[in-house]
């Protein structure tokens, strides 16, 4: 066997077992056995910084931002700030002011489709997003071309998952509008080929919108390299709070869309008559925001930062290499998601075993992973199945989870032997 | 918390259960099908068909199609043997009765025994997440009776 050689492996990249010690969450038993978390691409864990730093927000700092001159309001705006700061860096925006706090990577789509969509799309136009798209970077689209009497143009995947550049290409035409593609899919860890795509889009005058909702945790981001026009994500997949996310959008391309939400603090005068909308970001950030949450997430971004992304990639790559090669070698599974490019995730399909009996079994063992559609209907439906198992990995995850998980499914099989 | 230790796995996996969905009964389209309905779960995607012969009231025929976990598909076998032959009244009893003991109705579970073969089911009340999987085809049941029961009817 050669398990001995990757456990020394793993710890080069990061010191998990110091990591784990961060996460208070994975210090307990489930159904009397240790919980081995597997679910990460569904909601990660929160680190102990992040909790305490929301309980200090509330102890210590609560206020509402951009509004008071008492000194809470100016401390509780500062930290609000930071955070934003702190999420410029993470992505490497050129500025705070192209970060709009959102609740997730799900109303950052939502919000684009609503505002720069609206404005941009006519009838006949075209929106073209990609066949692994999970449902929130599909549905807002759809509603947009139905509103606007446009069409959803769909670039294919092939069996391994990857998207199919060609086909993609021939789909812009003089009629796309904008280009919605996830960084890296939620059902079969694909990394799409993101430079290429923006190259292509941007050739033909065509913005690009990143779901990197499953990308941030697990990849460094550069959206100025990049090149994108939006890039999206959600704090509580990157080890932040839930409700709080993240839409990045070019300083030039921000200022051009009508707001959102109306509402206090998107404005920057008000009559009856005539309101004067406030500069970018504040334009999008209608209402008191969650302040609390977006102080987590800078935290949450602060400590995956202070780990090195690019230690936390690399950990994350053995960790799919090992469950990859593990998984897979068990007779009767069926990895669904081949690219060559892959992060965070495995998911997989068993001969006998339905994805929902083998969920249960595992949680039996204290192990979670998620089974079902992953809120990717049409991905399920390209690979003609209902349903798949995923386990998606976490900077606290180590090889003997990966055991954990094998032995489960071995468990599994014996069951509906 | 501390009872949830001692829920087996074999609580929910019984032999019996085990044995129809690896081998589900009535697992086709009756051609005499006079009635049916689609069922749908959309959290997870299992998916179910019910196939109804309704004459004079009662089901004559039953079969059912789709796919889905082994609870979902032992759950829908068995209930094609028990609602065979039954009116329309007595297949929506049994179903209340099924209903209420894999929900942990205490009654229903204390005269699971009553239920014949579907008592079965009884541990399904120990695994919340699973209830849907045990139910679907029946609320497929349920709306193949009262669905096309208006444009067919024959009574």
């Amino acid at each position: 066997m050669s398990t001995a050689v990757h456990r020394t492996g793993i710890g080069s990249a990061l010191d998990v077992e110091r990591i784990r010690q961060d996460f208070p969450i994975l210090d307990q038993t489930i159904h009397g056995k240790k919980l081995v978390y597997l679910d990460n691409a569904a909601t990660s864990q929160k680190p102990r910084a992040v909790i305490d730093a929301i309980v200090r927000y509330y102890e210590h700092l609560n206020a509402n931002i951009h509004r008071g001159v008492h000194t809470l309001s100016v401390r509780a705006t500062e930290a609000h700030d930071e955070a934003r700061e702190t999420v410029r860096h993470f992505i490497q925006a050129a500025d705070a002011s192209e970060i709009v706090f959102v609740r997730g990577a799900t109303e950052a789509v939502n919000l684009v489709a609503e505002t720069y969509g609206r404005a941009n799309v006519s009838e006949g136009d075209e929106v073209l997003i990609t066949a692994m798209e999970h449902h929130s970077n599909i549905v807002p689209w759809q509603i947009l071309c139905q509103e606007k009497r446009a069409h959803l143009r769909v670039a294919p995947i092939n069996d391994a998952g990857e998207l199919d550049l060609d086909a993609f290409e021939k789909l812009l035409s003089a009629r796309t509008r904008i280009v919605a593609v996830a960084h890296v899919s939620n059902a079969l860890g694909t990394v799409n080929p993101l430079r290429q795509i923006i190259h292509l889009a941007h050739a033909h005058d065509v913005p690009v919108l990143v779901d990197g909702a499953q990308a941030v945790p697990h990849l460094p981001v550069d959206v100025q390299a990049l090149g994108c026009d939006f890039y999206a994500f959600s704090g509580h997949k990157v080890y932040g709070p839930t409700g709080i996310g993240v839409l990045y959008g070019k300083e030039e391309v921000l200022a051009e869309m009508p707001p959102y939400q109306g509402g206090g603090d998107m404005i920057s005068s008000v009559t009856f008559e005539k309101t004067t909308y406030n500069v970018v970001p504040y334009k999008f950030e209608a209402g008191t925001p969650d302040i609390a949450g977006a102080i987590g997430l800078g935290v949450a971004l602060e400590y995956v930062m202070g780990l090195g992304m690019d230690r936390v990639a690399a950990h994350g790559q053995e960790l799919l290499a090992y469950a990859t090669e593990k998984v897979g070698a068990i007779g009767g599974v069926h990895l669904i998601g081949t690219a060559k490019d892959r992060a965070g995730v495995l998911s997989f399909v068993m001969d006998g075993v339905h994805p929902h009996d083998l969920g249960t079994i595992l949680d039996r063992d204290g192990i979670a992973i998620r089974t079902g559609h992953h809120c990717a209907q049409p991905v399920m439906d390209r690979f003609k199945i209902p349903a798949t198992a995923r386990a998606s990995f976490a900077v606290y995850n180590t090889l003997e989870d990966v055991d954990a998980l094998v032995n489960g499914i071995h468990k599994a099989r014996e069951v509906f032997a | 918390m501390t009872s949830q230790h001692n829920v087996d796995l074999g609580d929910l996996y019984q032999e019996i259960i085990l044995e129809h969905s690896k081998a589900p009964r009535n697992f086709r389209k009756p051609a005499t099908a006079n009635q049916e309905a689609e069922g749908y779960n959309p959290l997870c995607g299992d998916r179910c068909t019910v196939y109804l012969d309704v004459e004079d009231g009662a089901i004559k025929e039953i079969g059912f199609q789709g796919s889905g976990c082994a609870i979902s598909r032992a759950s829908a076998s068995m209930m094609t043997q028990s609602v065979k032959g039954k009116s329309k009244a007595e297949a929506a009893k049994i179903f209340d009765q099924f209903h209420r003991l894999v929900t942990g109705d205490k009654e229903a579970v204390a005269n699971a025994s009553e239920m014949g073969k579907l008592a079965a089911f009884a541990g399904v009340s120990k695994f919340p997440a699973r209830v849907k999987c045990a139910t679907l085809a029946w609320h497929t049941l349920q709306s193949a009776l009262e669905g096309k029961h208006e444009a067919v009817s024959t009574e």
